[in-house]
């Protein structure tokens, strides 16, 4: 995480999951970023990220996928994986955000 | 005569346990073992092998090798959890929505609000434009200037 601090670049996961469990992952996995919970699913939706009936007990949740975006909320990278084992690397992210020269363009 | 214990029946079905667990817990973190399997897949080749080699040995020389029953029990899970590996990696993995509404490059994110863990409200807008210092959540203080850019990662969650 140090190496996105170092960008000035925020990070934020998002799942279906309910805020009491998401901050129970926290705590157990450590993390320190912000997770969001979108426990209605209505972001997933709106944003066609919905993988159904994947859940437990058949509850839709959220396909993996990753989004760069800039200050501006401009899309600049996504990924959206045809495999859940592959996904992006935090090297991959931070090799797409130095490409994107969103530090240095932002920072100026 | 004294029987052997039919060594490679036993080292063969631990082959398998790595070669099934091993994905996961480790060649998973290497993109050169991840996106395809080879080290696993020779796992299992080589576990699957000295399988075949203990059940040979015992049904064709019972008199020196143990392992008719318990080898016969073991190459059997041995081929349904190598054929469980091999539909999880190749089939279940790859079922994945196209996602073809997904916000593109070049576009404006659609704005959103959910719930952060502690349960308060969180704004697209507001991760783009507040003061950022570092990523710990919500205890760092204030910085000098937005950030210069936002990460989402979607992820299947944790039940």
């Amino acid at each position: 995480m140090a190496d996105f601090n170092a960008r000035g670049i925020r990070v934020a996961a998002v799942s279906v999951d309910t805020p009491e469990e998401s901050e129970h992952l926290r705590k157990v996995a450590g993390y320190s970023f912000l997770i969001l919970c979108d426990d209605h699913d209505e972001l997933i939706r709106r944003w066609d990220l919905v993988h159904p009936r994947m859940g437990p007990d058949g509850k839709d949740i959220a396909r993996p996928a990753e989004f760069i975006l800039d200050s501006a909320g401009k899309v600049r990278w996504v990924k959206l994986t045809d495999d859940i084992l592959i996904r992006a690397r935090p090297e991959e992210v931070l090799h797409e955000i130095d490409s994107l020269h969103l530090s240095r363009a932002s920072s100026n | 005569m004294k029987r052997s214990w039919n060594p490679a029946v036993w080292v063969g079905f631990a082959l398998v346990l790595i070669g099934a667990l091993s994905y996961q817990y480790f060649f998973i973190r290497f993109p050169v073992t991840r996106d395809f399997p080879w080290a696993n897949l020779l796992i299992f080749a080589i576990a699957l092998a000295l399988l075949a080699l203990g059940l040979y040995r015992a049904f064709h020389r019972p008199d020196a090798y143990r392992g008719k029953i318990i080898g016969s029990i073991l190459a059997a899970l041995s081929v349904f959890i190598t054929g469980f590996f091999l539909f999880v990696v190749f089939i279940f993995a790859r079922q994945v929505p196209p996602s073809a509404g997904a916000p593109k490059v070049g576009a404006v994110a659609p704005d959103f609000t959910v719930a952060d863990s502690l349960g308060h409200p969180v704004e697209l807008s507001e991760l783009l434009n507040s003061p950022f210092r570092t990523n710990d959540w919500p205890s760092d203080g204030p910085g000098a200037s937005k950030a210069n850019g936002l990460v989402l990662i979607f992820y299947r969650g944790y039940w």
